[in-house]
């Protein structure tokens, strides 16, 4: 077993996600612990340009599989390529972002590895010269710290959560091309849908501007809306505001909806069930509007304004707009 | 079409967690069926409907699960083998999985497993897709939407990603974790309820299914949990105070200048 932390690179549509920055960031932290380097597995079809980005942002190597019978990610030919590379290269940690990828993948990967898997980490450390990880258990309302028996030890980390290195322009990408096994997929992806066009989905995004059940109907989404179209925010929403039919599941955020972690989250006309702060607690700055000073909301928000939705967020908007202006 | 659905009893999404000790306190916990669980056993149900076939729950917990599993089938299902051995216990997600796949192997004959796309207690995401791996099965993942073709030998499947939806095809058998919007679970009828305790209800120890006690529950698990703590404290927020108008200009300021975030 070597002391090297790989990272599992994910790109979608040859675009690389942030997360994977942010694991390069803290696999290079585990990896001076180790006394080893991190390292980066990509996989897609048509990749070539995006080991530079890897590299800059602290990727010692580069591990390639480029084949058009990866161009769209399938957990039975990511989980293929990558069992024979890890097998190979014998990392002593292998990370994935906590993704929609990575949560697909990782488990199968840690079951044919034969290892256990520490899932949705927010935080990652060495201890006497194993993985220590946090994870968030019932939805965050604990913390539990788990180790790792058997190599590699394998964890999916949870997005937004870590910083990204700051990039160095001088260093340039050692690739080495891997060998693809596409010959055994059996599920199969036939297509993407997406949703709207220019839509930032919760988990992704930095600030997110969210309603439920006070915004009263779904036309009482467009100041909203339009307020997070102001800020470049995301769209979020209450289980009520769901459940009512008022907007799509993929807005949900909370416990059986996405948990997200954004810079800043707007909350208005949610009232703060547990099972909504479950999935949005960890958000570093909270805003609150409610017209119920009473209501649990205000119990985590930085802060809070008392007061009609329908009033108060235009009036932000208008106000965050003479800002932006004068910028 | 024969379906086995995954169940897993919880405690319900309203319970205050209590730390003492580093460790989190049982007593007084409410238990619920997984809520993903219940879309689960409802997908299994809805398809059985048209093609016939059986539904199986299969279940590994303590002796208390019997309740959770009782409503599940209540709801309709046939028949139940729970994995009650003490042994099974205390483990993660690969010994569960690992447990669950000997049992569908050794109860063979089946044409779908459906799982939660997760357990709203530790939140693996995890025993599902290892499932279908230990059983070399093709999976789909947090499956919102989901069609059995009519001469049920294969599925289309849609997942949710960021920001869209995967559409997948698989034959079947295949493993499907079932997502929030798949369907909208029924409750049991009066009638399902009153028939619930007489389905067949097996119980299985681990040399039911031949397999070692060290490699299962807690004494075969590979992740351990050194710690168990409450999650940091918020700062005690404010309420900003004034007329609408003001009160968001100061909003605005602090956003910018002490939360740095605008
Ligand atoms: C198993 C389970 C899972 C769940 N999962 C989730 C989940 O993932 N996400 C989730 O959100 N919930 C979830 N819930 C539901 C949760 O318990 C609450 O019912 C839900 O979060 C309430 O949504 P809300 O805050 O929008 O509505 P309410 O609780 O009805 O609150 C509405 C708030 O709007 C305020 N308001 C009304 N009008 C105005 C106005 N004009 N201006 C300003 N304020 C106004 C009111 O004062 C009130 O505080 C789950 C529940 C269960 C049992
Ligand atoms: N002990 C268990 N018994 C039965 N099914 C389980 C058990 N643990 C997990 N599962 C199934 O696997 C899914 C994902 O669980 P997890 O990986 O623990 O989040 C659940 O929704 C269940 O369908």
């Amino acid at each position: 077993m070597g002391n090297n932390v790989l990272v599992i690179a994910e790109q979608r549509g040859g675009v690389l996600k942030k997360v994977t920055f942010e694991l390069l960031g803290v696999g290079a932290a585990l990896a001076s612990r180790l006394g080893g380097s991190v390292e980066a597995a990509l996989l897609g079809s048509g990749l070539d340009n995006l080991s530079e980005a890897l590299a800059q942002h602290g990727a010692a190597k580069v591990y390639l599989a480029d084949d058009p019978g990866l161009a769209r990610y399938s957990s039975e030919g990511y989980c293929n390529t990558l069992a024979a590379l890890i097998q190979t290269i014998q990392p002593a940690i292998v990370l994935a972002g906590a993704t929609a990828m990575g949560k697909d993948l990782a488990p199968r990967l840690a079951a044919r590895l034969g290892v256990g898997l520490a899932s949705d980490c927010t935080d990652l450390e060495i201890d006497n010269g194993r993985l220590l990880a946090t994870r968030p258990i019932f939805a965050g309302k604990a913390l539990a710290k788990v180790k790792l028996n058997g190599d590699p030890q394998m964890a999916t980390v949870r997005p937004n959560v870590l910083p990204v290195p700051a990039p160095d322009a001088s260093r340039t990408p050692t690739v080495q091309p891997v060998a693809a096994v596409v010959d055994r997929i059996r599920a199969r992806v036939v297509d993407i849908v997406s949703a709207g066009v220019g839509e930032i989905d919760v988990a992704e995004a930095n600030i997110i501007v969210s309603g439920g059940r006070g915004v009263g109907g779904p036309e009482g989404f467009a100041p909203i809306r339009s307020l997070a179209k102001t800020l470049g925010a995301a769209v979020g929403a209450s289980r009520a505001a769901v459940d009512a039919g008022w907007i799509e599941h993929s807005h949900q955020v909370g416990q059986t909806g996405k948990t997200v972690t954004p810079n800043l989250y707007i909350a208005c006309g949610i009232s703060g069930a547990i099972q909504h702060l479950a999935g949005m607690k960890t958000s570093k700055v909270i805003v609150a509007i409610n017209k119920d000073p009473e209501a649990p909301i205000f119990k985590v928000a930085n802060y809070g304004i008392v007061g009609d939705l329908f009033t108060v967020v235009p009036l932000l908007e208008q106000e965050l707009k003479a800002l932006l202006a004068e910028q | 079409m024969n379906s086995i659905v995954c169940l897993k009893e919880v405690p319900d999404t309203e319970t205050r967690i209590e730390i003492r000790g580093g460790k989190i306190v049982e007593e007084g916990i409410q238990y619920v069926v997984n809520p993903y669980d219940e879309f689960a056993l409802e997908e299994a149900l809805k398809w059985q409907e048209k093609f016939g076939g059986k539904v199986t729950i299969l279940c590994l917990g303590p002796e208390r699960a019997r309740e959770s599993i009782l409503k599940g089938l209540a709801m309709g299902a046939d028949e139940v083998y729970h994995l009650a051995d003490p042994a099974f216990l205390g483990g993660d997600a690969y010994t569960t999985a690992r447990a669950l796949a000997a049992a569908i192997q050794k109860l063979g004959d089946y044409d779908i497993i459906f799982c939660g796309k997760q357990a709203v207690d530790e939140d693996n995401a995890a025993v599902g897709v290892m499932l279908a791996e230990m059983l070399d099965l093709p999976h789909v993942s947090v499956v919102s939407r989901f069609e059995i073709a009519a001469d049920g030998k294969s599925a289309r499947a849609e997942r949710d990603i960021e920001g869209g939806r995967e559409v997948v095809e698989t034959p079947l058998p295949a493993v499907v974790t079932a997502q929030k919007g798949l369907n909208e679970p029924r409750y049991p009828s009066f009638r399902g309820i009153r028939q619930a305790r007489s389905k067949p209800f097996t119980q299985w120890t681990v040399a039911d299914l031949g397999l070692d006690a060290g490699g299962v529950g807690a004494a075969g698990a590979k992740l351990q949990v050194m710690e168990v703590l409450p999650p940091p404290d918020r700062p005690p927020g404010r309420v900003i105070p004034g007329e609408p108008a003001e009160a968001v200009k100061e909003l605005v300021r602090l956003l910018r200048e002490e939360a740095k975030v605008i």
